[in-house]
């Protein structure tokens, strides 16, 4: 992998010796202990896997995923790296938000194969050769447009954070089953959470698009729900 | 595909604009702070005390320099400037330094090349600590002769003092005594002792802030933060920096909701990147995010409120304590909103509102939506239900019967300040349709996904159980106690690069989700005739903004923006007016002849009609205003005093089911009438008050950070539940819009009310449907089917009062562990 080097320009002050800090309250500083990091391109890439503490186990080998139709390849990453991870850090994939890193939130909902996931609880490595589709590889033939206008027009956006993995996850519901009834709505949307709205926008932009659907049923040459991407 | 989406509006004030940075929320190029990343930037992790109280031997760092890829250790020893911060007193160290005084304090931080190696660095800091017993309850806390538990502390009242307290764990009391006779009893009475659990703001983005340090020896911080100029403030004392070599510039915010008030990570991450010389991303995680910032106090309180036969108030007594935790953050300004809203939206002849904030070895509090009121008004609407219990009568009638309306003393000894329609609110909220009962025979029940729970195991049909309930509340608008509050804003109309006029607006309003950039283009539209707005980045070039909280923005810095453009405007007509060789009187008021129309300036007497891009052809027209809002006052030694600049109202009415065998809860219906004022943005309207009733739902059921000696042992969202869509229904709102006549266009802020009535209107429908007092929040299963104390069977007598401090025990108050 390549490390973002910092302190090469030796703007970075002392090459340090460590030191004990003490304990007085009051005690002002002469400045912290510094070190020059990474300046003969070392990086925790190359020979920490070893070191105590690791928490991601040994580095993965390289392995590729299929990004919204981009072949990229992934060198460098620790196995116990999440798709999250290495969307976000890695591949810099910044749409995938990183809410609680436990599944709970939603706000990294993507497609994997086709398949609603949290990238969070998905390990990347395990995911070499697969498809991943982000909020970006929503086709824009397909229904996603409508659900992000939808979302714009009914107020279902406030800060926004959620909307990304919303979104994903609404064009999957609604490909699937664009009739849902409304348990049905709520119960499959209750991956994502949203702190702003209290959800009354962003049913109403669902239940618009539902709408929408339903008036274009049956008109042949109508935009059908669409397919994530391949 | 942007194409297909809509535009962001156009129009002025009224109307249901779009957000302009809609489109790029929506699809996920929106830059939240922690996004954000530069070439060669180090990222810095924290190390916390894992426990509650214990005095800190020694730290050594030098293992964790050795970790490879580290770059930087920080702790109390490299702080230059200050080694204090806060709020409102500077009480919180940077790092603790001798003595950590609750479990999640920063100790150290670190800088590295990647996070990974940063907590790498983080389990290699040897601390010795020395544990000692932590106080976490309160009333221990604020015992006569308690020790203090931060000996070095700056008190908080306006001479330094402990406001008054007498006791240096007591970050402030009040004590309100209003009426001929704080003894006045009425002839029914009940009284009890209700518990608040502590929320989180759990916004949905966690903390995060990249600083870069810049070639004259200063900062350049972008962060998600509420109040830009009270950061830097903070920031700038404790680095030892001027402030303007402390540049601060807004970085997308997730959500905020209390929770970045208080400055978190901005310091420890500028030392970092003093110390590296290179750029430093800062960021919590969600463990992290619910162990850095200051959460909702936990409350205990004790009402007792007296009625005549027929209904009508005599007297409110409370006694509410806030537990504020290791470090004062706003506990003084929290308990101040909590006393003086302790009797609620009603009259009353007589009130004796004692509430203190204290010192413990629990978490920080701070600020969160409602800030104090949620409290206080979760008590006083349980009491008004058992004082109608207790006299026979509807709850609905009761509430309108006492409701404050405009003029009304307070217990403050003050006029509540109109439009006060909580009369109307309650009545409102009651007459609006029920929904049909629950029909066994319905697919959602043959799913399951109807019943409480949604599909739960188990579940009998049968054996739920409807309930009813209704809430009546008020909330402060703006700062109060004689805050000096302002917002700055500047204007320029000019011709954008297309040769169509445009204004360009420059405040330092924290957006965070609220909807300010929306309602500041709409007020600039409107003042100035123009469609197209541009938005300059909100940072500390331009003037104090004040914090986005406390319902003000709209209110605050919507005045200053109307202000800025219109001082534009004037600057224009009068141009114009010169121009037109009009009289020197029409020149110095020039309204009285010339008005902006449709991107034109219009005269008929003077037959002018010019358009405004013939009008900016000399160049632009550029002005800066800052709006106060009316001053108050502090409260004297009785509690009386002009506090609060505004009120704004709010009514609930709350449907639920419950499952009497598995104590689940379903919200099936929420009815919500507020008091408004002006609605400048329908839509951006309904999602405040959406949003703010389904965090009063996550209270009532399901939220609580609990803690077990002072540790907090839910801290991720596995743990600490959050409505979902599941359980949040749709929410019938009518928005009552008397105009407030001494806001820009009669706003109210919007944001805070529901958040307090929602909680209390659903506590109610689920005692009216399980029979039993429930005088905790949150709610829990247990609460629901375990065995206790059901429904009181009516008023207690005062001579059977129950001792202040001693509380309701169903279920315990430490929690169930998540």
């Amino acid at each position: 992998m390549t490390v973002a080097g910092t302190g090469q320009d030796g703007t970075a002050g002392t090459v340090g010796t460590a030191g004990t800090v003490g304990t007085a309250g009051t005690g002002r500083a002469s400045g912290p202990v510094v070190r020059r990091v990474l300046a003969g391109g070392a990086g925790p890439g190359a020979g920490d896997d070893g070191y105590p503490g690791a928490d991601a186990g040994p580095l993965a080998g390289v392995y590729r995923l299929l990004v919204d139709g981009t072949l990229r390849t992934v060198d460098g990453a620790w196995l116990g790296e999440s798709l999250l991870t290495v969307l976000r850090e890695r591949l810099g994939v910044t749409s995938v938000k990183d809410g609680c890193e436990q599944g709970r939130c939603g706000s990294c909902s993507v497609l994997l194969d086709g398949k609603l996931v949290t990238a969070c609880t998905v390990l990347a490595a395990d995911a070499a050769d697969s498809r991943v589709t982000t909020l970006a590889g929503l086709p824009d033939d397909g229904l996603a447009p409508a659900v992000q206008a939808a979302f714009l027009r009914h107020g279902a956006v406030q800060c926004g954070f959620c909307s990304p993995g919303f979104v994903v996850a609404v064009t999957d519901l609604l490909g699937r089953r664009p009739d849902a009834d409304e348990h049905e709505v709520r119960e499959a949307l209750a991956g994502n959470i949203c702190r702003c709205t209290g959800y009354g926008r962003i049913v109403a932009a669902v239940r618009a698009v539902q709408e929408d659907l339903a008036g274009q049923a049956g008109r042949p040459g109508e935009a059908a729900p669409g397919e994530e991407a391949s | 595909m942007t194409a297909a989406l809509p535009e962001p509006g156009r129009a002025g004030i009224g109307a249901s604009s779009l957000r302009p940075d809609g489109p790029a929320k929506v699809t996920g190029t929106f830059p939240y702070a922690g996004d954000l990343a530069l070439p060669g930037m180090l990222h810095a992790r924290t190390l916390r005390s894992p426990h509650p109280r214990a005095r800190i031997v020694g730290i050594d760092t030098s293992a964790a320099l050795r970790v490879p890829g580290v770059a930087a250790v920080v702790t109390a020893a490299d702080v230059p400037g200050v080694a204090t911060y806060g709020l409102i007193g500077l009480d919180q160290p940077v790092f603790a330094a001798t003595e950590a005084r609750y479990a999640g304090e920063p100790v150290a931080a670190v800088a590295a090349v990647d996070a990974r190696a940063a907590r790498r660095a983080l389990a290699a800091i040897q601390v010795d600590y020395e544990p000692l017993p932590p106080v976490t309850d309160p009333e221990a806390a604020m015992a006569p002769g308690a020790a203090p538990l931060h000996p070095d502390s700056p008190g908080y009242g306006p001479g330094g003092d402990h406001a008054g307290s007498g006791h240096p764990n007591i970050y402030r009391q009040i004590d309100i005594r209003h009426g001929d006779d704080p003894d006045l009893v009425g002839d029914v009475v009940v009284e009890d002792t209700y518990v608040f659990g502590m929320q989180d703001q759990a916004f949905l983005a966690p903390e995060a802030a990249l600083i870069t340090p810049a070639a004259d020896g200063g900062i350049d911080m972008v962060t998600a933060t509420q109040w830009l100029h009270s950061d830097r403030e903070q920031i700038a004392a404790c680095l030892g920096l001027p402030e303007e070599l402390t540049r601060l510039t807004l970085g997308g915010v997730g959500g905020a909701f209390g929770g970045r008030e208080d400055v978190t990570l901005q310091i420890h991450g500028a030392l970092l990147a003093l110390a590296t010389g290179a750029p430093v991303r800062i960021a919590y995680d969600r463990v992290e995010s619910f162990l850095g910032h200051p959460h909702r106090h936990p409350a205990r309180m004790w009402f007792r409120h007296s009625a005549t036969r027929d209904g009508e108030l005599v007297a409110v007594q409370a006694r509410v304590i806030l537990d504020g935790g290791a470090y004062a953050s706003s506990s003084v300004a929290v308990i101040g909103n909590a006393v003086t809203h302790a009797a609620g939206p009603y009259r009353v002849r007589a009130a004796h509102l004692y509430g203190a904030s204290v010192r413990t070895n629990n978490p920080p509090c701070g600020a969160m939506r409602g800030f104090g009121v949620p409290q206080v008004t979760f008590g006083h609407e349980a009491q008004m239900d058992r004082l109608a219990d207790a006299l026979g009568m509807d709850p609905v009638e009761l509430r309108a019967r006492n409701a404050l309306k405009a003029g009304d003393v307070l217990p403050m000894g003050v006029p509540i300040p109109g439009p006060m329609p909580a009369r109307e609110l309650v009545e409102l909220v009651a007459a609006r349709p029920l929904p049909p009962p629950l029909d066994p025979a319905s697919p959602g029940v043959a799913s399951g996904l109807a019943l409480p729970g949604g599909r739960p195991a188990g579940a009998d049909p049968a054996r739920v159980r409807r309930g009813v309930g209704y809430a009546l509340g008020i909330k402060n608008l703006l700062f109060s106690e004689g805050a000096d509050d302002s917002s700055a804003a500047r204007a320029r109309l000019e011709l954008g690069p297309d040769g169509v006029p445009r204004a360009w607006l420059h405040t330092a309003c924290a957006e965070v989700g609220q909807g300010f950039v929306t309602i500041a283009g709409q007020i600039a539209r409107t003042e100035l005739a123009v469609e197209q707005i541009v938005l300059a980045p909100a940072d500390t070039a331009v003037g104090s903004a004040g914090s986005t909280s406390a319902s003000r923005q709209t209110w605050m810095s919507g005045g200053a923006v109307r202000g800025a453009c219109a001082a534009v405007a004037d600057r224009l007509l009068a141009r114009v007016a010169r121009a037109l060789g009009l009289p020197p009187s029409v020149v110095e008021a020039p309204r009285r002849v010339l008005s902006l129309r449709d991107g034109e300036i219009i005269g008929p007497e003077v037959g002018a009609r010019i358009p405004l891009a013939e009008a900016l052809a000399d160049g632009p027209v550029e002005a800066e205003y800052t709006h106060h809002h009316r001053r108050t006052e502090r409260l004297d030694e009785r509690g009386q005093g002009d506090a609060h600049v505004a009120y704004a109202a709010a009514a609930h009415r709350a449907v639920v089911d419950v499952d009497l065998d598995l104590g689940l809860v379903r919200v099936v219906s929420l009815a919500l009438a507020q008091d408004c004022g002006t609605v400048l943005n329908p839509l951006s309207l309904t999602g405040q008050v959406e949003g703010g009733t389904a965090q009063g739902l996550g209270l009532a059921v399901m939220e609580e950070l609990v803690t077990v000696d002072g540790v907090v042992v839910n801290p991720t969202f596995h743990d600490y539940l959050l409505p979902t869509i599941a359980d949040v229904p749709d929410l019938d709102f009518v928005a009552v819009t008397y105009p407030q006549l001494d806001a820009p266009y009669g706003v109210k802020g919007v944001g805070e009310a529901p958040t307090g009535t929602a909680t209390p209107a659903i506590v109610a429908a689920i005692r009216a449907a399980v029979g039993r007092d429930l005088r905790r929040v949150p709610v829990r299963p247990a609460d629901l089917v375990m065995p206790g104390p059901t429904a009181s069977a009516g008023a207690a007598s005062p001579g059977g009062a129950e001792t202040i401090g001693e509380a309701e025990t169903i279920g315990g108050e430490d929690g169930h562990a998540g």
